[in-house]
């Protein structure tokens, strides 16, 4: 009874060969992760001498009147100020396959000119295939300046009234 | 003195050259390169109609590709300042630089082809039936890495063409579900294509990629040998008893043949980069999209489903359950239990080839009446506006497409195919389809990618 059932509890138990392996199996998936992981950062790291990636100061909020759209081709984005005052900035890369939009005065919309998805002014899609509205950027604003910072662009299912951002003292 | 140089060709080969068959099979096991080979091989695979010798030719270009692709390199700046006034020097100022450039341009671009070709002509013979699955997977990975060097090599020259065809490639890896984003940023070095990503895919191109290739390679012709050649046999004849099978030694039945068709088909190559030039555009200009931007030609086909369907299904799901099918379609497309060997027997049957015909003329046929029906009557996000687009212009598209896909499968099965000759027809209907689509992309896509014909493009 008690050799049966020590027999038993010895089959549960992993034996000392199993156990080893699978010490050295999870090593070696540690080692993946951590080489992959440290190759990421590796790669992550350098740095690229474009203003795009940073905060871009873009002037006092006077400079731009209500209902004004301004280019920053560098930077990738245009600063919007709607009638109410609000400030946007839309990233200009289409978020379809990443080609740059432009905007049309003519019929008042950006035209993506790779795969032809419209936005209107907010950035919301008015013609597929983009999936998803315009990413925008987070904006500071003070009464001396705007600040944009092109590092996080900010994705977005739906465009909705808090995208917009207002002088504080507004 | 002739007595020393007489010591050094012996030193090199030991044996004289040989008249005799024993002394032709000794030379192919000793030669470091000839003993890729074996040392005989059944004379019926000499027939051109059953390889096209369309393995050999890739090595070969892969030769071109690497001669010509070292050349390039001492005079080539991979920075975006230095990128494209390289391909200006190179035509203007570097004698036979212009040359050099076609010839590496249009020889990645045939090798694509012939790679291709290739693949067909092994799936198309059932070649890659038992023993020889798993060749057919290093097959598989060979393509990957061939269409990987065309698409980082379509960077370099850092014009407009190569910097938005990039662009528009690498934005796809993003709707990858989770880990999009960060692959992204690391293939890119960064947001958006720029100095790093030129970095990366110089890297990537003169070295990982290559080695990775030589080292695939070596594998994949090791295995021709270790896993025997196939032979063809005409469509009624019974599989080959293996004593009947008469052998020629490689030296020298198919060593000149591969001479003399690489010595034609280089001919030519080297007649069309004379003639042709590889095109260069502007410099890359990252304000300036150009309209339309399209993607490398080989990846105009996926570029046209995009305006199709929801792109996380274009870039993830469909390629993925694309690759599966491929990768496990040597396990389950033969079962020695349950199937007649058809290996070596083009399109397998007769049945085979009169299904394999429809399957390709359905296959083009569908593709082009619902690009025309979605183009110009079918606006399913509109018309289903209460479902979220990637069900809409997702989901159902594409278990719609199945459906039809299984509805094709089951009513060859019901005509009486087997399982490899209905596998074979449905691979024939989607290979139909995805040439048919590419070929929509290239010629009938102007701008705004609206539909038009060619020659308004």
């Amino acid at each position: 009874m008690t050799a049966e059932s020590s027999q038993a509890e010895h089959d549960k138990a992993i034996s000392r060969r199993t156990f080893l392996s699978r010490v050295w199996l999870a090593m070696g998936v540690a080692v993946v992760g951590e080489a992959a992981f440290l190759g990421l950062r590796y790669f992550g790291s350098r740095k690229s001498d474009s203003p795009f990636g940073t905060v871009i100061d873009a002037g006092r909020p006077d400079d731009y009147p209500p209902g004004t759209i301004t280019a920053f081709p560098e930077a990738r984005f245009y600063l919007l100020r709607f009638e109410d005052g609000g400030f946007l900035a839309l990233y200009t890369r289409c978020t379809h396959l990443a080609c740059l939009v432009s905007w049309e005065e003519e019929d008042g919309r950006f035209h993506c000119p790779c795969h032809g998805s419209q936005f209107d002014r907010e950035g919301d899609v008015l013609n597929p295939p983009a999936p998803r509205p315009l990413d925008r950027f987070p904006i500071a604003i003070s009464a001396r300046k705007i600040e944009v910072d092109t590092g996080r662009p900010l994705r977005r299912k739906s465009i909705s009234a808090d995208d917009l951002t207002y002088l504080s003292a507004e | 003195m002739l007595r020393l140089l007489s010591r050094i060709r012996r030193s090199i080969w030991r044996e004289p050259w040989p008249t005799d068959r024993r002394g032709q099979i000794r030379l192919t096991l000793n030669d470091l390169i000839l003993h890729l080979h074996p040392p005989t091989f059944p004379k019926r695979t000499l027939k051109i109609t059953y390889t096209f010798g369309l393995g050999g030719l890739s090595i070969m270009l892969f030769g071109v590709l690497a001669i010509t692709g070292v050349m390039l390199m001492f005079s080539y700046t991979p920075t975006p300042d230095q990128a494209y006034s390289s391909m200006e020097a190179l035509r203007t100022e570097i004698w036979l630089g212009q040359f050099l450039r076609n010839l590496h341009h249009w020889s990645a671009n045939l090798l694509l082809i012939l790679v291709t070709l290739h693949m067909l002509r092994v799936f198309y013979t059932a070649a890659f039936h038992p023993p020889r699955e798993f060749n057919w997977v290093l097959g598989l990975m060979l393509l990957l890495l061939v269409a990987a060097s065309n698409f980082t090599g379509y960077l370099l020259p850092w014009d407009q063409l190569s910097y938005w065809a990039v662009t528009i490639g690498t934005s796809m890896i993003d709707y990858i579900p989770f880990v999009g984003g960060a692959i992204s940023r690391a293939v890119l070095g960064g947001p958006e294509v720029g100095a790093n990503t030129l970095r990366n895919f110089f890297a990537f191109h003169v070295a990982l990629f290559p080695f990775l290739i030589v080292t695939i390679i070596s594998y994949h012709i090791w295995r021709v040998r270790k896993d025997t050649i196939s032979i063809p046999r005409s469509v009624d004849e019974p599989p080959l008893d293996k004593r009947q099978i008469e052998t020629v030694t490689t030296v020298p039945h198919l060593v000149v043949r591969e001479l003399a068709g690489g010595l034609v088909v280089l001919g030519l190559l080297l007649a069309w980069a004379v003639w042709v030039d590889a095109r260069l555009l502007e410099a890359a200009d990252p304000n300036h999209p150009p309209n339309p931007a399209k993607a490398a030609w080989y990846f105009v086909g996926i570029q046209e489903l995009l305006l199709h369907f929801h792109p996380v299904y274009v870039t993830f799901v469909i390629p993925t359950l694309v690759m599966l099918a491929l990768l496990l379609l040597p396990y389950l497309d033969f079962d020695e239990t349950r199937d007649r060997n058809v290996t070596g027997i083009w399109f397998r049957s007769r049945r085979g080839r009169q299904q394999a015909f429809v399957g390709a003329m359905f296959g083009t046929v569908w593709t082009v009446t619902m690009v025309l029906l979605d183009e110009y009557w079918l606006n399913l996000p509109e018309m289903l506006d209460f479902l979220p687009m990637s069900i809409s212009n997702g989901l159902l598209p594409l278990v719609f497409t199945l459906l039809v896909l299984l509805g094709f499968y089951r009513m060859m099965r019901a005509r009486g195919a087997t399982v490899s000759e209905a596998n074979q027809a449905l691979f024939s209907l989607l290979f139909a389809a995805f040439v048919t689509l590419t070929v929509i992309g290239v010629y009938f896509r102007g701008k705004n990618m609206a539909l038009m014909w060619p020659w308004e493009v």
